[in-house]
């Protein structure tokens, strides 16, 4: 493992030591360290966990990162073509989930932001449920599998302290179920990311927090973000341990995922992962990146980007080549191509839909707004129908 | 049955759904060991262990938050905000999550959590411990809001808002919590959310109000009832969702209304209360409906805070003037 140190603290009291003054101690020493096993062209800096030598472990990570890659490229299509609503793509970011939700159990419960298809694509979130979601239809994220998993979150940082409350649910009931959440590194700014660790550090909850760097928050670089080295290192005010790895290496984010739910799951408390890496694309369709970044740095990154370098490797390690490559071109553009028809197919949500799941029963004040909304609804298919799932 | 105070009923209603459902925690500042800065969380602690009564680290957003996980994840927790002037950072956790994880996941998590905050004036209390935010909360959809009155509302209500399967806001009023005793029957029976409670029946005038106003409001009703004037004194009790078909009927019979809150006047309760008795009343009415309330000013230090919150004399003012319409 490539494990150089990313930073290294020393704490210090504030009067330094001087001829006369010998009360200085250092109370605390902390590092965080960096955690690559893959260079940008595949090949080992060094030993690899046990995993990485087995194809039937790699590929299909290779395949989830494949294919949240041809649902991105034909979400943005049908952005582009007026059939779905603003779509916050994860192009470039794709190891980050697939490695970290190819290490949970069914049973976990994850804590997405809204860029975190890849890691929901894993759980068996399916596509015509992204894109119903994307679309503006609640019915989106009513997971048929991975009912634990909580909806996209928009507001920033607050799955946090969901995901942290989640793992003290877990944990009081002596289940072996560990919650983790994603968040990008403008979130690391928030409150709500400092205190849901610090709540979940307290508790000694089964809690991972990733933070998915990929250096911008819409227009603001990851330098003008946080003074902080790393951050990763915003952990270790928590009492949490703080690792940072190269988000574009899937061999690094999946060992290093597996090593903080084995420690959540067995009582050690919650780690933070800082994945590095870069957003390739724009903030979402409603943005514009050329407005405040450089293509030619974006280019530059195209050569760090995740399916590349595992691509490469599973070459050198005989268990992938061109006819491999297009078999699995073909059954993601199949699978992304019959959820696309799904999602075109679903006919749009009852009006009563706004009303029937505001509360468990629709309290009797509101029976009168909701019959006015169906007096008014417009004449469209579906529109007065009963259920909300026709 | 004992003679109990609001605060009292508070912890016995949270013992009694502790003791007869193990899904129910609590959680807050200073909870725990202390038992809460008003004692309503005394031994609860003790009896039912760290683990189901949590004393969290000082952070109001990730109280109510953590909250929000947990009731997704199948505990009922019932968190404290220790005073509501401290809830506005989980505002945002209360109004983009809680009040609508229901709606978002089309009912596949629901969000079953008590939040729990003192609220109002009266007691004298530092600066930013006597706010009234109960309409910023009734605007919020998929928020039910609840304030009781007397101690015995307090145990029946709060045993039914711990067992809704929706969060439910639950506001206390501080100066009410020790002001007096109730016999009240620790026997797990809850009182029914989003109904008011009519506490004393008349035929002259309508008198509305929630919370610790109920006390200016029922003496209002007594200086009237000396000069020969019956109102009727109405507890809204459940803000949102509003039952005013208790209220419309109890106008339909008075013909005069008058709405006393302790909240700051403009876009609060009361105008929505006026505003459907406009809709649907309004051929009832024989007076314009009159509002007692708080004013658009600061809630001022305790110097002043007496000036702030309606008076018997406002109220009494209020209730001749429609009186005195027709």
């Amino acid at each position: 493992m490539h494990r150089p140190a990313a930073a290294l603290f020393r704490l210090r009291s504030s009067v330094r030591r001087t001829e006369t003054e010998i009360a200085m101690t250092t109370v605390v020493r902390f590092q965080i360290d960096h955690i690559r096993f893959l260079d940008p062209q595949g090949e080992p800096l060094g030993p690899l966990p046990d995993f990485a030598h087995d194809p039937a472990q790699l590929v299909p990570l290779y395949r989830a990162m494949y294919l949240t890659r041809t649902f991105d490229a034909k979400a943005i299509a049908l952005q582009r073509t007026g059939k779905l609503g603003t779509f916050a793509s994860a192009l470039g970011q794709e190891a980050i989930g697939v490695g970290v939700a190819s290490a949970m159990r069914t049973e976990d419960a994850l804590f997405p932001s809204y860029r975190e298809h890849a890691a929901q694509l894993v759980r068996g979130v399916r596509i015509d449920e992204s894109l119903r979601y994307w679309g503006g239809d609640e019915r989106g994220s009513d997971f048929a599998e991975a009912r634990h998993d909580f909806p996209n979150c928009v507001p920033i940082a607050t799955q946090v302290c969901h995901a942290a409350g989640a793992a003290y649910a877990f944990r009081l009931r002596g289940e072996p179920r560990v919650a983790v959440s994603f968040l990008g590194d403008g979130a690391s700014s928030k409150g709500d990311f400092y205190e849901g660790l610090n709540f979940a550090a307290v508790w000694q909850a089964p809690l991972v927090v990733v933070v998915s760097n990929n250096q911008w928050a819409i227009s603001v670089p990851r330098s003008a973000q946080t003074a902080a080295a790393t951050l990763a290192q915003k952990a270790i005010a928590a009492g949490v341990e703080g690792v940072q790895v190269d988000g574009n290496d899937i061999v690094a984010v999946h060992h290093v995922a597996r090593q903080a739910l084995a420690k959540a799951r067995a009582g050690g408390g919650p780690t933070l992962i800082e994945a590095l890496s870069y957003r390739l694309g724009d903030h979402t369709t409603a943005d514009d990146a050329a407005r405040y970044r450089d293509p030619a740095v974006v280019q530059e990154q195209w050569s760090f980007e995740p399916l590349t370098r595992l691509r490469n490797y599973l070459v050198k390690l005989g268990a992938w080549g061109p006819d491999k490559e297009e078999a699995l071109a073909h059954d993601c553009a199949e699978t992304v191509n019959a959820g696309v028809e799904a999602y075109l197919a679903t006919p749009p949500p009852t009006t009563a839909a706004m009303f029937e799941h505001l509360f468990a029963t629709l309290p009797a004040a509101l029976v009168a707004q909701r019959d006015e909304a169906l007096r008014f609804a417009p004449s469209r298919a579906g529109a007065q129908r009963g259920g909300d799932h026709g | 049955m004992a003679e109990i105070n609001l605060v009292e009923a508070v912890d016995l209603a949270l013992a009694f759904e502790m003791a007869r459902d193990d899904a129910v925690v609590v959680l807050g500042e200073d909870i725990g060991a202390n038992g809460g800065v008003f004692r309503a969380t005394a031994g609860l602690q003790q009896r039912f262990g760290a683990g189901r009564v949590l004393d969290t680290p000082l952070a109001e957003a990730a109280i109510v938050g953590t909250a929000i996980g947990m009731a997704a994840m199948g505990l009922k927790p019932v968190a404290e905000i220790q005073f509501s002037g401290f809830l506005y950072p989980a505002l945002d956790h209360l109004i983009n999550h809680a009040a609508r994880l229901r709606n978002r996941t089309r009912g596949r998590l629901a969000c079953p959590l008590v939040l729990r905050t003192p609220c109002g004036g009266g007691i004298h209390a530092p600066e930013h411990h006597s706010e009234s935010p109960e309409a910023i909360l009734a605007h919020t959809p998929g928020l039910r809001v609840v304030m009781p009155s007397s101690p015995a509302r307090a145990y029946g209500l709060l045993l039914a808002a711990i067992r809704d399967p929706d969060p439910v806001m639950f506001l206390e009023p501080t100066r009410l919590y020790r002001l007096f005793r109730q016999d009240v029957t620790d026997d797990g029976e809850a009182l029914p959310l989003d109904v008011c409670f009519t506490l004393r029946g008349g035929t002259d005038l309508t008198l509305v109000s929630w919370g610790a106003m109920l006390h200016e409001t029922q003496a209002a009703a007594d200086v009237l009832a000396a000069e020969g004037v019956a109102a009727e004194v109405i507890d809204v009790a459940t803000l949102k969702p509003l039952d005013m078909a208790t209220i419309l009927d109890s106008v339909a019979r008075t013909g005069r209304c008058v709405i006393v809150h302790e909240a700051a006047r403009t876009a609060g309760l009361g105008a929505e209360i006026a505003a459907n008795l406009a809709d649907e009343g309004l051929y009832s009415l024989l007076a314009p409906v009159q509002r007692v309330t708080g004013y658009d000013t600061v809630m001022p230090l305790s110097r002043l805070e007496y000036e702030y919150l309606p008076s018997v004399e406002r109220i009494v003012a209020a209730a001749r003037k429609t009186l005195e319409a027709s």
